[in-house]
């Protein structure tokens, strides 16, 4: 009798089918390598979904972010020799303060009249030796000492409900943080270095040093400050181009 | 299970790779094609969506291991003279493999793998959050340490994922029985 069921091709016909589901599967794992393109560069396909996930990583940082937990100080032993230059632009190409220089501040504050930098060492000063971590990964620590900007934000009769403060610089630099991150204790608008006032290259008259975020929010030469409940684009020079927003340590 | 966790950790090594890139730690760094993410934004975004993925499935992992023994099971605790003894069978190629048996060399690479995957999230939460998560950045030295020491566990890992390859290649069919059940005991060379 003609044997109608032939375990034997049965199974020889499923391998056959488990051979073409793994030569499926590499071709999937082949066309993953196609997704080196996925920079960010677009807000489609896989790009938007990347967005995506960047911004509820955001709401994740901002719902972790204690404003009572403290960057580790450290002292000046610490303190990294030779001290890194680090911009968006090469050294050699560091601006000089524009004469007549005055810092704006605009947005939901009370008074905008502009300050000097005389005027800012009014102020109460504090004075930090913390790490400066670069997204790229590497880190340094250095001295920096200013205004804390909660107390600048006070003094100029911030609405601090409003959700975010924007800087712009006049070398073209900008940068935003959110108001939590604003406020903490260790914000600074910074007004020297290593215990001298700041030099262009790192960031006369005045800079931000923030140490609960990443080293590119801490924004050089800073031409306004801005108390805004809405960014531009994507809130910065690097932002706009996809570095993560919040970037909080 | 398995094939979620090594997606994501195909994900988190390749996007890794295109992060070091941007501040080397070591004289070398990674031809392009083999990173994920274009640049260093892309590779942040890829390696923190993938960290989701990585940390659910291997806590789900780490649940199911305990809690249908399967960790006590099948990996049980190898002992050091079996591990040498198959070790030393195993380089000349002659340690027989059994499906759905563990022996001692494949006990220890895999509580070594997962060891250093479950160090890896850490170390990488540290270097993450250095302020926020300050105490455990403390726990491994501080942030450079911690960043150098996550580094070293992404080689522990990539040794291991190329044995683990380099095996599976030369036994395939231990590669069907993950798919569709086959009988265990089978023994082969």
């Amino acid at each position: 009798m003609k044997q109608v069921f032939d375990p034997a091709g049965v199974r020889s016909e499923l391998r056959s089918l488990q051979r073409r589901g793994l030569i499926r599967g590499g071709l999937s794992l082949g066309s993953l390598a196609l997704l080196t393109g996925c920079d960010l560069g677009t807000e489609t396909g896989v790009n938007a979904a990347l967005w995506k996930s960047m911004s509820l990583n955001d709401r994740v940082q901002a719902w972790l972010f204690n404003p009572k937990r403290m960057a580790t100080q450290f002292t000046e032993a610490d303190i990294t020799k030779p001290y890194r230059f680090n911009a968006f632009y090469e050294d050699w190409q560091v601006q000089p303060v524009p004469t007549g220089w005055q810092l704006e501040v605009g947005g939901r504050v009370a008074d905008k009249t502009p300050w000097s930098v005389e005027k800012l060492r009014t102020l109460p000063q504090e004075g930090q030796i913390t790490r400066h971590v670069c997204i790229e990964g590497w880190s340094q620590i250095g001295q920096w000492s200013g205004v804390p900007l909660s107390t600048f934000l006070a003094r100029v009769g911030a609405d601090t409900k409003a959700p975010f403060v924007t800087f712009k610089c006049f070398d073209g630099y900008s940068t935003s943080i959110d108001m939590a991150s604003a406020l903490q204790a260790q914000t600074i608008l910074a007004l020297d270095f290593l215990g001298k006032p700041l030099t262009p290259e790192w960031g006369a008259p005045v800079r931000l040093r923030i140490p609960v975020k990443l080293g590119f929010k801490s924004a050089k030469s800073i031409a306004s400050i801005e108390v805004a409940d809405r960014l531009e684009k994507k809130g910065g020079y690097w932002e706009d181009q996809g570095y993560n927003w919040f970037s909080g340590s | 299970m398995h094939w979620v966790g090594a997606y994501a950790m195909f994900c988190m090594i390749f996007s890794g790779w295109q992060i070091y890139n941007a501040s080397p730690s070591l004289p070398v760094t990674v031809p392009n094609w083999m990173t994920l993410g274009g640049w260093l934004a892309g590779g942040i975004a890829w390696h923190i969506s993938a960290m989701w993925l990585l940390v659910a499935d291997g806590v789900a992992y780490l649940i199911y291991g305990v809690v249908t023994g399967h960790f006590r099971r099948t990996f049980g605790r190898p002992s050091l003279r079996d591990v040498v003894r198959e070790t030393g069978l195993a380089l000349q190629f002659k340690l027989p493999h059994t499906t759905g048996v563990y022996n001692s060399v494949q006990r220890l690479l895999y509580w070594f793998v997962l060891v250093a995957a479950v160090l890896a999230v850490i170390t990488g939460l540290s270097i993450w959050k250095p302020v926020q998560l300050g105490f455990m950045t403390d726990l491994f030295g501080g942030y450079a340490i911690a960043r150098l020491i996550h580094l070293g566990l992404m080689v522990a890992i990539v040794g291991f994922v190329v044995v683990h390859l380099v095996l599976v290649a030369l036994f395939p069919r231990t590669l069907v029985s993950m798919v569709v059940s086959t009988p265990s005991g089978e023994e082969h060379r």
